[in-house]
């Protein structure tokens, strides 16, 4: 006897209060705090801020930890408390050459104004897992820090961006301007063609491995741009937001952020000569493998305007930009496990009248009669 | 939306009178106040989306660009059929939601409760009380009325997007009404299987003018389309577009002369009610293939079953059915 199908809503109560005993795990261990995913996972908490695109390490992190882990997921939280905060309006453009700089390294210069400044990075460490770790070990030995440049006046001439001295000489395009204020992605649909003040939008919402794999495609040939690494740098920048009351701007607060440079070769072309390109990242946190992705991947999303020829993914506009976000891609992938019975029973109508037609000798349950 | 529903501004007063009582999450000192307002999006979201439901309904089968929001349940969840419904919502509604044609299926459950939380609105199971109806994948099989509306969830609503993949061409096409692709396509079907072979989210032509995916439901619903006295509005959350039929419009499935638009006809009626003429769900009932075929419109279903209808596995005591 077929017994319809209720109770959703008790099933779904219960599951919900199971995923709440599953995500807390054995009662025993003392539970994870805000603090501690905010203070030692804070690569997750940059990650799920940059994505998510919202500047707030305690709700990144409980995010994190609501989400179990699970960063899509969390930058999914993250989104859906973003979309209903009100705007009060635009900041100013964050000036990045005035970053309190924790970590700037170039891969163009051995040495420049400012220095390479090696901060904290898995770059040059052995990939060996350490068992020190495993047991709540002593507290690592105080680093020796180089006096950074103070930002009261000297810090700025000391630490130009590498891309700053190069454009002195003539030899990098001049960073392409965009007339009118940037469109607001999060506030009008994306249509194509998109600017590029859009397209850095997208990217640096969009998902870091999906990025990664376009970045890493250009390398390998599909829209090859002979990248180089510029600059990348981390720290902390002021963000400004201009009171017209006031008539002057007034400083928000800090955010860090990771800004990467990629400089690009560029054979030059009739009217313009050989000079290097730009391709540019910008993520929250210290989130270097997205920040050299987007760099990439503006990079070659900038073929039309450097009269490239047209041959890869990477430089797909509305490939990429349609793509890139993992809230919308993890969604419309994850949805499939909702019912679909009533398509698939339209198809399977459908295939077994096309089978029996096929002379089949099938049980035919249903036939179709003019309407 | 109903016939009662005061002016936007006095609706959009209340909501925002209502926005004072909503439910403030408690959040741990160092954290912003959580709050959320008469059904979760903020009035300026509901204008916007408002704005892009008035010119849809003028430019009916149209699909509008608008700026959907994230929301709280992800994207193929039914993201844009929510935020129609969030922005048309007013606090006298009564809202029904329904999955496949069930009230029961988690998705349908997880939407009302949505509601239920977040604007405190009146829900039913029944279609002749609602003045919305959410829907995904299935239109109701009792006949809609006017005032009530069908907002439908729309994973895809570019019904050229399998043709072509491209939105700066698609968006040429329909401005050109240059429909051969699609017709292209139905005649392929028709050369390489005898049939037009697509069986849900059929696509139809509306007003005599666009040519308009009706989300997946089933081709056996096209029909109540045309000329229904209910507005039927579109919402696609992740592709950020909205579209409309107003009442009785002209809903035509593409189709040739020789090869009319056809919809499923099941041999059996509903096992549980004897409907005949209704679309119905396969139920697998063994492993050695027993099926039995019942309404996929649960409501219409358990209303025929109230007035005494039957059907052959009708359970014979009334304590047994549930």
């Amino acid at each position: 006897m077929y017994v319809a199908v209720k109770g959703g809503e008790t099933a779904i109560r219960n599951a919900h209060a199971l995923l709440a005993e599953t995500r807390r795990g054995d009662p025993a261990v003392p539970e994870i705090g805000i603090d501690q995913i905010a203070g030692q996972l804070t690569l997750a908490v940059d990650r799920v801020m940059s994505e998510g695109s919202l500047y707030d390490r305690p709700l990144a992190a409980l995010a994190i930890k609501q989400a179990r882990g699970d960063l899509i997921e969390a930058i999914f939280l993250v989104r859906a408390f973003r979309t209903t905060l009100p705007r009060f309006g635009y900041c100013l453009p964050v000036d990045t050459a005035r970053m309190r700089v924790e970590r700037r390294i170039s891969a163009t210069y051995k040495d420049m104004p400012g220095g390479q400044v090696l901060g904290p990075t898995f770059d040059y460490t052995h990939r060996l897992l350490d068992p020190s770790l495993a047991g709540g070990g002593a507290a690592p030995a105080e680093p020796a820090r180089a006096p950074l440049p103070d930002d009261a006046g000297a810090g700025i001439a000391a630490m130009p961006r590498v891309t700053d001295i190069l454009d002195g000489e003539g030899l990098i395009e001049p960073a392409p301007a965009s007339g009118e204020d940037p469109r607001d992605l999060t506030r009008e649909p994306l249509s194509f063609p998109a600017d590029r003040p859009l397209r850095l939008q997208n990217l640096a919402r969009g998902d870091e491995g999906f990025l990664l794999a376009l970045g890493y495609s250009t390398q390998r040939g599909y829209a090859r741009t002979h990248p180089f690494v510029g600059e990348v740098r981390f720290g902390e920048v002021e963000v400004e937001l201009f009171v017209e009351e006031l008539g002057f701007a007034v400083p928000l607060g800090a955010v860090s952020v990771t800004e990467c440079q990629m400089v690009n070769q560029f054979k030059g072309s009739a009217e313009v000569p050989p000079q290097f390109t730009r391709g540019y990242g910008f993520a929250f946190g210290q989130s270097e493998r997205k920040a050299m992705s987007m760099a990439l991947v503006d990079r070659a999303l900038r073929f039309a305007e450097l009269g490239e020829e047209k041959s890869a993914p990477a430089q797909d506009e509305e490939f990429v930009l349609s793509h890139s976000d993992n809230v919308q891609a993890t969604g419309f992938v994850e949805h499939l496990k909702l019912p679909h019975y009533v398509d698939f029973q339209a198809e399977l109508e459908l295939v077994r009248r096309m089978r029996a037609e096929h002379g089949d000798a099938l049980p035919q349950t249903t036939q179709e009669a003019a309407e | 939306m109903n016939a009662q529903t005061p002016t936007p501004q006095a609706e959009s007063r209340q909501a925002e009178a209502r926005q004072a009582e909503t439910r403030q999450a408690k959040t741990p000192a160092g954290m912003p106040a959580i709050t959320y307002n008469f059904a979760y999006l903020d009035e300026q979201t509901k204008r916007m989306i408002r704005r892009a439901i008035l010119k849809a309904i003028a430019i009916p089968g149209y699909q509008v660009p608008f700026a959907s929001r994230e929301m709280p349940m992800p994207y193929g969840w039914g993201t844009g059929g929510v935020q129609v419904t969030a922005a048309i919502l007013g606090p006298d509604d009564v809202l029904k939601v329904i999955d496949q044609g069930s009230d029961d299926t988690t998705n349908a459950v997880a939407i009302r409760g949505f509601f239920e939380t977040t604007a405190g609105v009146a829900t039913t199971t029944r279609t002749q009380d609602a003045t919305i109806i959410q829907t995904r994948h299935r239109i109701p099989e009792g006949a809609l009325q006017a005032g009530q509306v069908l907002v439908y969830q729309v994973p895809i609503p570019e019904p050229l997007r399998f043709l072509e993949p491209r939105e700066t061409e698609t968006r040429k096409l329909h401005g050109l009404a240059d429909y051969g692709l699609m017709h292209v396509k139905l005649y392929e079907d028709i050369a390489r299987h005898g049939h037009i072979a697509t069986t849900y989210a059929y696509p139809v032509e509306v007003a005599g003018r666009y040519v308009m995916d009706p989300s997946p439901i089933p081709k056996f619903d096209n029909p109540k389309m045309d000329d229904s006295p209910a507005l039927q509005l579109f919402g696609a959350g992740r592709e950020k577009r909205i579209y409309a039929i107003p009442p009785h419009t002209k809903v035509v499935p593409l189709d040739f002369e020789d090869h009319p638009f056809r919809v499923q006809h099941f041999a059996k009626p509903c096992a549980l009610c004897g409907a005949h003429g209704v679309y119905l769900d396969e139920v697998i009932l063994d492993d050695r293939g027993g099926r039995m075929f019942v309404c996929s419109d649960t409501d219409y279903c358990n209303t025929r079953q109230a007035e005494g209808h039957t059907g052959e596995m009708s359970a014979p005591a009334p304590e047994a059915a549930e």
